[in-house]
């Protein structure tokens, strides 16, 4: 198998978009979520896009495809809420090594796909950890602020599950994302080590956090720079930032990871800021020339987007990408 | 986090790198329950509000990372643990920096790192129950993402010599970094303090063994770190703390020196180390270093000695606390003492019917004494605000017994508005005379800086305020005023307007602010005399004092407008003919050893204090004087020494704790002069261009002003393009830019105080920073020329010689002098991409945030010099506009300054 720790020294590598916003446009209804096999399930299941991995693989696969086509190297899992604890909403826990299985399999079916087709361009595929609906550190009730919705133990156990359905179902990379509590993302790479361990394997890691607002912090209230210690423990391929954030508004603090870190870099940012009606409308060429304001300051190793952006946007992205040489990893004086 | 440096870096909310810079980290030790008392007393009652005041005590009181210790029998150590720092982590002045989960039960430790989020400190794991449990807690340790205290101990028990210590850590460190692929950075050594002085012949080498086994880890096992809990050390002389407080502090120097770089100290049983009396110290370290047989008896001896000095002086110190009440408040605030204010204060008000008396009587009869003093040269400036300091404490302890009785009357002789403009920062001046006429009895409505017109005339209305003062630093703040003054005639104000800050002058507020406003504009040049004129504008017939000030502006006006008229110019075209010759053909430009931006995240303050100009510091006191000699002055000598004193005291734990920051950015960039005035920057020939993805095209170009006043036949016209070689010469030359900051933080200390009603070390630490950003600039300006550009290597100045700016090439910075157009910070700006590298950002007058900093360009040419622009003509203005490319208007806004009438 081709190592994407090569790749990633020869040039920047692309990451997909959004999955939400591309699944959005099949216009699915509550009997498509549930297809046959869930017909009878007792809660409603419209908006558990993390389902149609098993419902409506193809439509996911399409998506894949699409951003494989527009020139990804790298696709992301339909696995964001892949956890015992965010499917509890669904009364879904039982499926979670089932539902992150196969999100994986049909993803690296896509991309081996690809890599057939080009294979001086070889794709890979992110198993997708999300941040679960729940904090470690915070706690939900601002009347007793010693209280926790959620425990590590709780978080590292579900992540575990989750971390091995993902690598037995084919993820060639783990992708611990949009981290708002920097104690959550603990947990998941606590599990990621356990499972590396057992398993006897050693899979490549990004990490990325997410700046919630012009405060520059995340959402538990740590700088970058306390963010970047506090995940740097564990050997990982890269730490970044998505979400929250367009592209502009999030590059002072990728500016800043970039010179602390000697981790590779990356970054996915939401296509601008949403609307007044929530929507993201910065276009594929804005969202490009912002992208190569990071190329030309040598900021990035892996680019792509996250709320908000299409196959066009990553089509555009990957076309100015292509012209920059990657990030060299070196600190100021 | 850094393969090159390897240092440990822990976090909570927020970064703490230890480098060797640090010098020392601090660990707050009050939340350990094994330790304090009281703090096991809270936990045990649950009270844990009050145990999170004890941690936030630790914060304030600059301890830099807090331990955490529940080890007594009694308490569910797993419940409190978790409870306590789930309650931390929802106090973000806590929660800033990192946690050190201190126990001797792996339970508790481990109940610990499951509920912080950022890299804590494990206090501590050991040999002492064998390999195998010593492995299995470490991969944990790793695992939670935690750097890790290892104590001396093993199997056998605890290392108390110095080969045992140096066994058991050697194999600690083998263990931990071959097996467990712990970073070696992230290990810290404990290798026991114990007591010293016990009496015990076996314990005579506890300090120096502890000193020699730090120093055998330092230099023998890469990037770890040793730390210690240095108040065992004294154990033997509990009672004493004259001699423990000594101890500690000979122990810590000695210690730091063979590398402990951490450690849990009580900064409150700590003596200032070059403050130890000599004799003192030589017995402590009789003791500590073992030097003679008899040390121990000699120190024991000597330490009932030192107990009964103490006392001695205690007592002397305090007679003026036997005098009756007035006097000891007079004292008080004379003396700006406020450790007594509030219990005389109390005493004050019981005597009195209502509390407003005791500011009317008691406080003003004490303020009017040091309004006196200070009226009759007597008392300076720094004693005045350090009055006001008491002053303002014992008026907040008033303020809710007054509200209590409804009494609205706040006795203020009249209302006075101040703030600094729009678009500018700067406001030492302004809260000097702030603090000033509130010792005066004036209320005082202060609206901070960067304050918009609009909010100033709004506040004036709504407050009814007697007067409004504007302060301002920069070139552009002039024009502001200006605009205000308008503002206020058109809104129909009728309050006099003060006029104050270094770029102020009487001229200008002659000729351009006092002719838009119908009442009073007064130009303040220094804070003893805002008192006068105030007091004489308040008065009820204070009409005879404005016909005079009117007056005398208007003379004023007439004599500078024809003197202007005097005055003349050579057209920009002829100031061209008549620029500085350099002989480029016998010139050939350095090539520097660094080019391309660089930027220095973390400038050690320490390296900057020699560089430290200080005769400006005492200036913005109103003291005026070359230093040194202004310490021994006749006249302000005893007060210069004081300051001095104080800024030395707040320098140094500025310094020690870190509390400011300091930061640069700069680059050395291939240039020439082009179209005689321009100074061209290739910086695609620079080798980081490239990888920016900066195409040939790519240029920046300053633009610069040539003195354009007709001078004598044979003197020329500079512009500062003058000292860069010509683009026809073909020769390669060079320009250097740059922006140091040493701003951050200050805010947050500036706030800190005034949160204190202590406005005194407010001003003092914007003083400081003022002065640490003017010392990075020389300091780095050294380093440019002898290193980074190297055009003068073999250079060797003292102090006083670079302040005289005898050095060769010059950094004159926008704004100033030889290059008063602001506007041209935009390019430096965009050059070094100076915000997103050091996060200095421009106000929209182009002031730069935070305050303490300073930009400019480098020149090397051993020709180039200083000088002053002077007035420019309309044709240079318009040329200018049209070579930078702005519509006139905008250009003739920025360089209004510096136009001719």
């Amino acid at each position: 198998m081709i190592d994407i720790k090569e790749e990633i020294q020869k040039r920047i590598l692309v990451l997909d978009g959004a999955m939400g916003t591309m699944l959005q446009r099949y216009k699915f209804e509550e009997e498509d979520f549930r297809g046959e096999r869930f017909k009878d399930w007792k809660s409603p299941l419209k908006g558990n896009n993390d389902l149609l991995s098993i419902t409506q693989p193809k439509a996911v696969k399409e998506v894949h495809a699409a951003y494989y086509e527009a020139g990804a190297d790298i696709v992301e899992t339909n696995t964001f809420s892949g956890t015992t604890i965010a499917m509890a909403d669904y009364g879904m826990e039982e499926l979670v090594y089932e539902l992150n299985y196969q999100s994986a399999k049909i993803a690296k079916e896509v991309a081996d796909e690809f890599t057939a087709r080009e294979p001086n361009k070889p794709r890979f595929v992110a198993g997708s950890i999300g941040p679960t609906n729940r904090t470690a550190s915070m706690s939900p009730d601002v009347n007793d602020p010693g209280f926790r919705a959620v425990t590590f133990d709780e978080l590292r156990i579900a992540y575990k599950q989750q971390v091995e359905a993902l690598v037995d179902g084919g993820a060639d990379i783990l992708l611990v994302e949009t981290i708002f509590d920097t104690l959550n993302a603990k947990a998941a790479l606590f599990a990621i080590e356990e499972v590396k361990e057992e398993k006897g394997i050693d899979i490549p890691v990004m990490v990325s956090g997410t700046i919630t607002d012009a405060s520059g912090r995340t959402l538990s209230g740590q700088t970058v720079e306390a963010f970047l210690i506090s995940i740097s423990h564990i050997p990982i391929l890269s730490v970044g930032f998505n979400c929250a954030l367009g592209a502009d508004q999030l590059k002072p603090y990728l500016s800043r990871l970039s010179k602390e870190t000697e981790f590779f870099t990356s970054a996915h940012p939401n296509a601008g800021l949403p609307n007044a009606f929530g929507e993201y409308d910065q276009t594929p060429e804005e969202m490009q020339s912002l992208i190569e304001s990071y190329l030309k300051d040598d900021l990035i190793n892996i680019i792509g987007g996250c709320c908000g952006t299409t196959p066009d946007h990553i089509q555009l992205i990957a076309e100015v990408a292509s012209k920059y040489e990657p990030r060299q990893i070196n600190l100021a004086v | 986090m850094s393969k090159q440096h390897k240092y440990l870096t822990l976090s909570g909310l927020e970064p703490l790198i230890v480098t060797p810079e640090s010098n020392f980290v601090n660990v707050g030790e009050r939340t350990n329950v094994t330790g304090s008392r009281k703090f096991l007393r809270l936990i045990k009652e649950e009270k844990y509000d009050e145990a999170l005041e004890v941690a936030r005590h630790q914060v304030d009181g600059g301890a830099q990372i807090i331990d955490v210790n529940m080890d007594e029998g009694m308490l569910d150590g797993v419940y409190a643990m978790t409870k306590f720092l789930n309650l931390i982590a929802a106090e973000p002045d806590i929660a800033r920096v990192p946690i050190m989960i201190d126990s001797s039960k792996w339970e508790i430790i481990e109940a610990g790192l499951k509920v912080v989020q950022g890299k804590c400190v494990v206090n501590s794991i050991s040999l002492k129950g064998g390999e195998e449990e010593f492995i299995r807690q470490a991969t944990l340790v790793k695992r939670y993402g935690a750097a890790v205290i290892v104590m001396a101990f093993d199997e056998d028990g605890q290392a108390d010599n110095y080969e045992r210590r140096v066994e058991i850590c050697e194999r600690s460190y083998n263990i931990l970094v071959n097996q467990v692929k712990f970073p070696p950075q992230d290990i810290i050594f404990d290798p026991n303090i114990f007591p010293v002085a016990t009496g015990m012949e076996e314990h005579r080498k506890n300090a120096l063994d502890f000193f020699n086994a730090t120093k055998w880890i330092r230099e023998n096992l890469p990037y770890a770190n040793v730390s210690g809990g240095v108040s065992n050390v004294s154990f033997s002389f509990r009672g004493n703390n004259a001699v423990r407080e000594a101890m500690h502090s000979s122990f810590l120097y000695h210690a730091i020196k063979n590398g402990m770089n951490m450690g849990i100290v009580n900064p409150a049983m700590l003596e200032v180390y070059d403050e130890i009396p000599k004799d003192l110290l030589d017995h402590v370290e009789d003791v500590l270093l073992d030097r003679r047989d008899d040390a121990t008896e000699r120190l024991l001896d000597f330490a009932e000695t030192v107990k009964g000095n103490k006392r001695e002086d205690d007592t002397k110190k305090l007679e003026w606390r036997s005098e009756e009440l007035q006097s000891r408040i007079t004292h008080s605030l004379v003396k700006g003492i406020d450790e007594f204010i509030l219990e005389d204060i109390e005493e004050a008000r019981l005597s009195v019917d209502r509390p407003i008396q005791v500011i009317e009587g008691h406080l003003m009869t004490g303020m009017n004494v040091v309004g006196d003093l200070f009226g009759s040269g007597k008392m300076f400036l720094p004693q005045v605000v350090k009055s006001a300091r008491v002053m303002k404490k014992a008026v907040a302890y008033l303020n809710p017994f007054i509200e209590a009785q409804k009494d609205g009357s706040s006795g203020a002789v009249g209302k006075i508005l101040l703030a600094t403009v729009k678009g500018d920062v700067h406001d030492i001046g302004k809260n000097i005379v702030g603090v000033v006429l509130a010792c005066n009895n004036y209320e005082i409505i202060d609206l901070g800086v960067m304050v918009p017109p609009e909010k100033i005339i709004q506040a004036a209305i709504e407050e009814k305020v007697d007067a409004i003062g504007l302060s301002g630093l920069i070139t552009p703040s002039l024009d502001e005023m200006v605009y205000l003054a308008d503002q206020m005639e058109k809104n129909d104000l009728d309050i006099p307007l003060l006029i104050g800050g270094a770029t102020t002058s009487r001229a200008h507020t002659a000729v351009k602010i006092e002719p838009k406003y119908s009442n009073t504009v007064v130009h303040v040049n220094d804070a003893s005399r805002a008192v006068t004129v105030v007091g004489n504008l308040l008065q009820e017939n204070n009409g005879d004092f404005k016909v005079q000030i009117r007056e005398e502006y208007e003379k004023f006006r007439e004599q500078f407008l024809t003197r202007g008229k005097r005055k003349e110019y050579i057209s920009i075209t002829e100031a061209r003919k008549r620029k500085f010759q350099i002989d480029w053909n016998s010139f050939e430009p350095t090539k520097p050893n660094l080019e391309g931006v660089q930027v220095i995240h973390d400038q050690d303050l320490g390296e900057l204090l020699p560089y430290i100009d200080w005769s400006p510091f005492f200036r913005s006191w109103d003291l005026h004087g070359k230093y040194p000699d202004i310490l021994t002055d006749e006249v302000v000598g005893e007060q210069a020494t004081s300051l001095f004193k104080d800024a030395q005291e707040m320098l140094e734990q500025v310094v020690s704790k870190k509390q400011l920051k300091a930061k640069a950015v700069f680059g050395i960039f291939p240039a020439n002069m082009i179209n005689d005035d321009d100074i061209e920057v290739n910086i695609s020939k620079s080798p980081r261009a490239e990888s920016r993805g900066l195409g040939l095209d790519e240029r920046f170009i300053f633009r610069t002003l040539r003195q354009q006043l007709k001078k004598r036949e044979g003197k020329p016209s500079f512009a500062l393009a003058d000292f860069i070689a010509p683009k026809e010469t073909g020769k390669q030359d060079y320009i250097g830019s740059f922006c140091v900051s040493t701003g951050f933080g200050t805010q947050e200390l500036a706030a800190k105080y005034e949160a204190a009603h202590d406005d005194y070390n407010s001003i003092m630490i914007k003083a400081l920073a003022d002065r640490l950003a003017e010392a990075y600039a020389e300091f780095l300006h050294e380093k440019i020329r002898k290193e980074y550009w190297s055009y003068s290597p073999e250079e060797t100045l003292s102090n006083e010689e670079l302040i005289k700016e005898s050095y060769k090439g010059i950094r004159p910075a926008p704004g100033y002098p030889a290059c008063p157009d602001h506007l041209e910070k935009e390019t430096i700006w965009k050059l070094l991409n100076v915000k997103e590298n050091i996060g200095v950002e421009l106000t929209e007058s182009l002031a730069m945030w935070p305050a303490a900093s300073v930009s400019g360009y480098y020149f090397a040419n051993p020709e180039a010099r200083y000088f002053g622009l002077g007035k420019i003509t309309e044709d240079q203005l318009k040329d200018y506009s049209k070579r930078k490319n702005i519509d006139l208007e905008t250009a003739r806004k920025w360089l209004n300054p510096n136009l001719t009438e």
